[in-house]
């Protein structure tokens, strides 16, 4: 990018703004109803009967939602990057870092919820814990989630790193952006090149609507990824309106 | 202190006895928290935790929207 003149940089944008989406309550509301909805249909509808699955492939409403949740909001906290550096204003900026800071909270519970499930389904029951860590840690689909992960974690320490606010605001847009580019070969390229416990080795996971998951699933499945994301951007828009309240207070 | 203990012991033992009479030889009613493996039981418990947490940023936000009113 391009040196930015010192009077260009929108640096008293006013923080004031109208009311928006954040101060509405009916994406709030659908996201209780769809969580509720999530609950009570992920334990009590029919699902496939599948050997060692069993009853958590009920697991699917919950943690590939954290997932999906954590994609999504990434993909917000890009955009918001790419358009703090098109306008350097510097509400585009505070967008998103609470969003990739939301989106990290629902990757490590996605971690997390995938530990547990792993040690129920994966781990052989005859053989030591040490053992089982050893196979099931070397599993591509988790390594590349740690780097995309781990990568997100950079984004927060480059930023917290960086003094001037502009400079901290421009770096990390920019870094935002190659992390979001990693995501790409960590999460979605590379553990389907490589063999992989996780299921959705081939063609699109959760999405595939011919031979991947039952019709009774998908009735639950995608509303509830609609409602677990909601509820992360609500979560969000809380931090972000939390920090325009804090940057109005050290402007005045 | 005293008293607060054993009013504590009372409730938990009271709570045990509920427990007990639960799984005396009753006639099967329709109860529709002890059937399909008391699955019921664990949908109350997580709507529970979900209205708590929901509830709570739902105030959150109430706070921050007051918040904004002052500013």
């Amino acid at each position: 990018m391009s040196p930015v003149p010192a009077q260009k940089i929108n640096r008293g944008e006013p923080m004031t703004e109208a009311k928006n989406y954040m101060h509405k309550y009916w994406w709030k509301i659908l996201s209780i109803v769809l969580l509720f909805y999530t609950v009570i249909a992920g334990f009590l509808f029919e699902v496939p009967r599948l050997p060692l699955l069993q009853e958590t492939i009920r697991n699917l409403y919950f943690h590939v939602c954290m997932w999906f949740a954590m994609m999504i909001l990434f993909t917000i906290s890009v955009v918001n990057a790419i358009k703090y550096l098109r306008t350097l204003k510097m509400k585009y900026d505070i967008y998103a870092r609470n969003f990739a800071v939301v989106g990290i909270l629902f990757g490590i519970l996605g971690y997390a919820t995938g530990a547990i499930w792993a040690s129920f389904t994966w781990a052989d029951p005859n053989i030591t814990v040490i053992d089982n860590f050893k196979t099931i840690a070397r599993d591509p689909k988790l390594i590349g989630a740690a780097i995309a992960l781990l990568v997100y974690f950079a984004y927060l320490i480059l930023r917290d790193s960086v003094q001037d606010m502009d400079k901290r605001a421009r770096i990390s847009s920019v870094y935002n952006i190659f992390a979001y580019a990693i995501l790409f070969p960590s999460i979605w390229i590379l553990p389907r090149v490589l063999d992989s416990l996780h299921p959705g080795q081939d063609g699109n996971p959760a999405l595939d609507v011919k031979n991947d998951i039952s019709s009774g699933m998908r009735i639950v499945f995608y509303p509830a990824v609609i409602g677990w994301t909601l509820l992360g951007v609500w979560i969000t828009t809380l931090k972000i309106r939390t920090s325009i309240i804090k940057e109005k207070k050290l402007s005045k | 202190m005293k008293i607060a203990k054993q009013f504590i012991l009372l409730l938990a033992s009271l709570f045990f006895t509920v427990s007990l009479f639960a799984q005396g030889d009753k006639p099967g009613m329709a109860d529709v928290m002890r059937s399909n493996g008391r699955i019921y039981v664990v949908i109350a418990v997580v709507l529970t935790i979900l209205v708590g947490l929901i509830l709570y940023v739902f105030r959150i936000d109430r706070k921050l929207t007051k918040l904004e009113k002052e500013n």
